[in-house]
């Protein structure tokens, strides 16, 4: 279900207008408030519930799966580097969730990828990409490859 | 001089006092009048105390009497004296120079009508020198949120000059602040015109408290109650259904979902909150 904003606790500080990849959070031209714009267009993606500072947007679940009663929130607190969620249930129940959002303090672990020295002649012709292999984790000695690895394409399976 | 004399006094030779001691009791009778109206009208009350019974009755721990002291002195000094709600620190600087500056403004205003009344009872230079820099301060306040702060202005690009209903409350107490420090300026030079001015200047402060029910001027007492409402439910463990586990509690540094954090320092530094947002 589409998000929907407590409209006494916004103060209309924007950070889910420039946070929305759908640009349908924006403020209200009488209220000076956030609001959806287009409910029709949210994927609850729950960027704009995250980032809001006054935690004053909220998603209804969908009626079958979470009845009039639940409540699912989320407090992102980046200066701890954890994101949180209470998940309460019709019946009482309620589960607590706590994990990290980053392990490295924020903006330390930027990729200056102007530095990075353009590919050579030889890499532009290769089949990997940039930071092949060492992004994908496959040059642990060497190479790995499916006749490395004792292994082969089984016809009729793969291909 | 022209700061330090009482603008009061000298239209007093036209304008009876008594004339002005009335209009200032009615002005709070009205503001007073606004303010039950709305309540009653919006149901903001009935409200807030039926929240008050859910949250109370849900919260995971009762809280005592001095608690909830320490909570509303809590309130009272970090949201209300401090605006503490904004996020937006040029939002809050301007909120606290148009808010102390109509205190001081109001207050003076107030003090200078009763006390000294006439020429002849002279008030202290400081008074009418408070009355100016209320005034000044909500005027540097007000426009500069009017003009440059809004988010319609800052966000959607319209025009300053485009006025809607929401804007009652803002534009009322910046005419009345403006036009009455223009109206002193020109009573204390003997400028002709400015009778004009102040009949523009008692119009501006009659639709500012008289247009209570309509603008945005009772958030000053609903705004305070519900820093306190929310502050309450923070204490009592409902706290909105807002999740109340966080890192700085040593036996959830040792939930296994937080191994990652568990040498990670304690302030990460701000997150996408480093820039300020565009609206765009």
């Amino acid at each position: 279900m589409p998000t929907f904003v407590y409209m006494t606790r916004c103060d209309g500080c924007g950070h889910c207008v420039d946070i929305c990849p759908s640009d349908i959070m924006h403020i209200d031209k009488t209220y000076r408030r956030a609001y959806n714009i287009e409910p029709n267009m949210c994927w609850e993606c729950y960027s704009c519930v995250k980032a809001c500072p006054q935690h004053a947007i909220d998603v209804r679940g969908y009626a079958d799966f979470a009845p009039l009663g639940h409540s699912v929130r989320v407090h992102r607190d980046e200066q701890k580097g954890t994101i949180a969620w209470r998940i309460k249930f019709r019946n009482g129940t309620e589960k607590n969730f706590l994990s990290p959002i980053t392990t490295k303090p924020w903006g330390t672990a930027i990729p200056k990828l102007a530095d990075v020295p353009g590919p050579s002649k030889e890499m532009r012709d290769g089949h990997l990409l940039y930071n092949e292999p060492r992004y994908i984790r496959m040059d642990d000695g060497d190479l790995h490859t499916l006749a490395s690895a004792g292994l082969k394409l089984k016809k009729g399976v793969y291909y | 001089m022209m700061f330090t004399s009482n603008p009061f006094a000298e239209i007093s030779a036209s304008i009876p006092p008594a004339v002005m001691q009335a209009y200032v009791v009615l002005m709070i009778v009205l503001v007073a009048a606004g303010t039950l109206f709305d309540v009653v009208h919006k149901g903001s009350a009935k409200y807030f105390f039926e929240n008050w019974r859910k949250s109370r009755d849900k919260g995971s721990r009762q809280l005592g009497g001095g608690e909830l002291l320490s909570i509303a002195v809590k309130t009272g000094v970090v949201d209300v004296l401090t605006s503490g709600e904004f996020c937006n620190m040029r939002r809050r600087i301007a909120h606290l120079l148009g808010m102390y500056g109509f205190v001081i403004y109001v207050v003076t205003t107030a003090i200078l009508i009763f006390a000294y009344p006439t020429p002849a009872t002279p008030a202290p230079g400081i008074l009418p020198l408070l009355w100016w820099i209320g005034g000044l301060m909500v005027c540097v306040g007000g426009y500069w949120f009017w003009f440059f702060i809004r988010v319609d202005v800052a966000a959607e690009g319209h025009s300053p000059l485009r006025l809607m209903r929401a804007d009652l409350f803002v534009l009322s107490l910046l005419a009345s602040a403006t036009l009455g420090l223009v109206w002193a300026f020109l009573q204390s030079r003997g400028t002709s015109g400015a009778g004009v001015f102040f009949g523009l200047y008692i119009l501006a402060t009659t639709v500012l408290f008289a247009g209570v029910p309509w603008s945005k001027f009772a958030h000053m007492f609903f705004k305070p109650a519900a820093a306190f409402e929310k502050r309450v439910s923070e204490a009592n463990g409902t706290a909105e259904n807002l999740p109340t586990q966080t890192r700085d509690d040593p036996a959830q540094r040792q939930r296994h979902s937080m191994e990652l954090l568990r040498d990670a320092p304690m302030d990460m530094g701000l997150g996408i909150k480093r820039e300020a947002p565009r609206h765009y």
